[in-house]
């Protein structure tokens, strides 16, 4: 070690500024360039976009009307946006909980299979490469159009079952069903491969340990070996699909906007935001303020749950 | 595990001292450095390319320094001079960008590609557009290379105006203006100046097919309440008797539900209607909606011909724009209506009418070089117009002069569909008609038409939204 600190001593600048072994230089040339696109596309638009919430920024991204709070008040008191979050806390009731399930349950399955293993993994991950733009129109289009010969309606008809307008009608909600399904068809794969990347780590000691002591395989050993030595991969799912839900966009609006317009009905925020920020009004003030909210919304709930998750951790210890 | 520790410590010091001998730290450093730099150049070049792909050519053409270095080029570099003065001094030519929406009918891109092309004073790059082409427009005016030439549906907005987004083009249409359609030239001014030219104006309209009607013994409807028993009477089987658009109408139908019963979106910079007039004529289209005799959730929407020639309506309220594939399909067994009034004496027959304006962005480089091309196309160039006008899809020349040459619209469903247009033709929506009422609007007529909502009530509330907006606009 002293070897190189002596020489150090005598250093030209950039060569101290470069780091011992150049390590800092190393760092930018890997670092630097993601950094750069870092600051460039996500940092600067979001300290941008906490700018322009203060001010009346209609057509323009270098307001100069300063309003205060002023927009943060229309959004919190905008029925429209409030629905919109409900629209989300509904909308995170149905897919939460069901997407993980169906990923949970398909991952135990797949880990019990002996055989194709490897296909069944690969057959249920591949949705999840499918752009949700793509998926969103063969559901609009093919599946779930309102003509009986759509798919669902030709299904429902030999059952006897009359033609369903599935987009179009809003009572009962089936807009609903499409979109459920839609979003669960693309990501159950995506979150089946987390569990089963968790299931594979799980020591077979323990089932092992688990048999000798006489606990029965089935539910015996999934509610007290396989959920409990699952939890940390459980909290990273539900976090994750929380927040995905939170920012559900594309296959909404993909499926119920047409011709610029969206319905009032399941719009979620982002959609609402994209309306007012982006559509021909291009009110960046709102837009941002409404942004804003939702941010601090997300990273609110994100750690009160990552601190309930957390708390129950603690009171089983 | 404490064998390896100790031989990757002995090896990084052994760079260490290698690092400190004066010759080999040298090369060393200029092959880290090579790449070191090379990388952020390749970055720094990455980041160029995305700031600067706004759509134009190449920035030595344009005579507009700094556009192309990462957007952070303004807007004032390359202003008039060179521009307008180009064509004629026989300088380089300034590149100008255009922006059209998608349009349907097959050859309209090429054509107005071809347009652009054959126009001597600059290099016009045409982009098209499917998708959200409002949004994508509205967003690229405010950056600081906007396209030059753009078209907004029936102009550009309100707010685009009064923010100063968008050049004033009275001047462009000189003598030609007493020859422009009044409704469409009226709804692209404010403040007694014109901000868009009409390129070629569209009408929506009801369209029947004969055949089917005569089968059914009904007559084209004359009130709504005619309208709702014909939809009833021509739903048979598979076929449904009406389309108007998948979302049951809260589209197309609102303009003409409020005529229907004599009132307007906006009449005098006020609310031109009221929710007891407008009220039951939403409420009756809820009432269609509901009664099974409307398509709902076909593959394609109202703009489109398909689902009446392909026999899943037989009524659709569409385009004139569809003239060309009706006439394929369907050879003469096909009529023409406008959205028949609420009730006899109540209100009034309806078709809402458009047009693209063509606008010019006022923080583009070009903007003389860009309105000199506004006037040659739109304006002057009425050979163009004609053939744009009824060559791919029906459209209505907005120059009367040019109009009256358009023979493809003399004859035929066509001809009909002007004669409606000339009596019940409306502007599709005022221009102090902002987007947030329109929204409001589309919003109430959502929880009318589809859940049924307390139409007066849902009404009260659009009119407190419009009020404000009125008032909003007017005060600047």
């Amino acid at each position: 070690m002293s070897s190189a600190a002596a020489p150090a001593a005598s250093r030209p600048w950039w060569r101290v500024l470069a780091g011992n072994q150049n390590r800092n230089l190393w760092f930018w040339a890997f670092v630097g360039p993601f950094f750069v696109g870092l600051l460039i596309f996500v940092y600067i638009p979001i300290l941008w976009s906490l700018y322009l919430s203060f001010f009346d920024a209609r057509n323009t991204v270098t307001p100069t009307d300063f309003v205060g709070l002023q927009n943060y008040a229309t959004m919190l008191t905008d029925p429209n946006f409030l629905s919109s979050l409900g629209t989300f806390a509904l909308f995170a009731v149905f897919i939460v909980p069901v997407t993980f399930v169906f990923s949970l349950g398909l991952a135990l399955a797949i880990n019990r299979t002996r055989w194709f293993q490897a296909f069944y993994r690969s057959a249920f991950f591949l949705p999840t490469a499918c752009s949700y733009v793509v998926a969103s129109l063969v559901w609009k289009m093919a599946i779930f159009n309102g003509l009986p010969s759509g798919l669902a309606n030709t299904v429902l008809s030999w059952f006897g079952i009359g033609n369903i307008a599935w987009l179009s009608i809003t009572d009962p909600p089936w807009y609903w069903l499409v979109l459920v399904t839609l979003r669960l068809w693309l990501q159950v794969g995506f979150y089946m491969i987390l569990f089963l990347a968790g299931l594979q780590r799980i020591p077979p000691i323990l089932y092992e340990a688990a048999a000798i002591d006489g606990a029965k395989p089935g539910w015996q050993t999934l509610r007290y070996i396989t959920l409990p030595q699952l939890r940390a991969t459980s909290a990273a799912v539900l976090v994750l699909l929380l927040i995905n839900a939170f920012q559900a966009f594309d296959e909404f609006y993909n499926t119920l906007s047409s011709f610029g317009s969206y319905p009032p009905y399941a719009r979620p925020p982002l959609v609402y935001l994209y309306f007012i920020a982006f559509g021909r009004e291009q009110n960046l003030g709102q837009g941002s303020a409404g942004a804003i909210i939702l941010a601090v919304l997300v990273g609110l709930v994100t750690i009160l749950q990552l601190r309930f998750l957390r708390e129950r951790d603690g009171a089983r210890r | 595990m404490s064998m390896g520790h100790s031989s990757s410590r002995r090896a990084s010091s052994q760079e260490q001292a290698e690092a400190a001998r004066p010759d080999a730290g040298g090369t060393r450093l200029n092959r880290r450095a090579f790449f070191a730099v090379g990388g952020s150049l390749a970055a720094a070049g990455l980041l160029a390319a995305c700031g600067g792909n706004t759509g134009r050519g190449d920035a030595s053409t344009t005579s507009q320094p700094g556009t192309a270095a990462g957007g952070a080029g303004t807007s004032g570099a390359g202003t008039s001079g060179p521009a307008a003065s180009g064509a004629g001094t026989g300088g380089s030519k300034p590149t100008l960008q255009q922006w059209y929406h998608q349009y349907g009918e097959e050859g309209t891109e090429a054509a107005v590609k071809r347009y652009a092309a054959s126009y001597p004073n600059a290099t016009v790059e045409v982009s098209w557009f499917p998708g959200d082409y409002e949004s994508k427009a509205a967003s690229a005016l405010l950056t600081s290379s906007p396209p030059d030439v753009f078209e907004g549906a029936n102009g550009p907005t309100i707010d685009q105006i009064q923010q100063g987004l968008v050049a004033d083009l009275t001047d462009l249409l000189g003598d030609a203006k007493s020859d422009f359609n009044p409704a469409m030239l009226e709804r692209m001014s404010y403040d007694g100046k014109v901000w868009g030219i009409p390129e070629t104006i569209d009408m929506q309209l009801l369209v029947y097919r004969k055949s089917l009607l005569d089968k059914a013994g009904v007559k084209p409807p004359t009130s709504f309440e005619e309208l709702r028993a014909a939809a009833k009477a021509l739903t048979q089987g598979k076929q449904k008797g009406l389309f108007v658009g998948n979302d049951g109408g809260v589209g197309t139908l609102v303009g003409p539900s409020l005529w229907s019963v004599g009132e307007d979106y906006v009449t005098d910079g006020k609310v031109g209607f009221t929710p007891e007039q407008a009220g039951p004529a939403l409420a009756g289209l809820h009432t269609l909606f509901t009664s099974g005799n409307l398509l709902l959730g076909a593959p394609t929407d109202w703009s489109d011909p398909s689902a009446l020639t392909n026999g899943l309506c037989a009524m659709q309220w569409t385009g004139l724009w569809n003239f060309p594939q009706f006439q394929k399909a369907l050879g003469d067994d096909f009529g023409v209506a406008a959205w028949p009034a609420f009730a006899a004496g109540a209100g009034k027959p309806s078709v809402p009418i458009g047009a693209y304006g063509s606008c010019v962005a006022a923080k583009g480089a070009n903007v003389d070089a860009a309105k000199a091309f506004v006037k040659w196309l739109w304006v002057d160039n009425t050979a163009d117009q004609l053939d744009f006008a009824q060559s791919y899809g029906f459209h209505l020349p907005s120059r009367e002069s040019v109009a009256a040459k358009a023979d493809k619209l003399k004859s035929g469903q066509a001809a009909e569909a002007l004669k409606i247009f000339q009596t019940d033709g409306h502007a599709q929506t005022p221009m102090l008609w902002t987007s947030k009422s329109s929204t409001a609007m589309s919003d109430a007529a959502t929880r009318i038409i589809k859940d049924g909502a307390d139409a007066k009530a849902e009404l009260a509330k659009v009119v407190a939204t419009v009020e404000a907006e009125l008032k909003r606009v007017t005060a600047k």
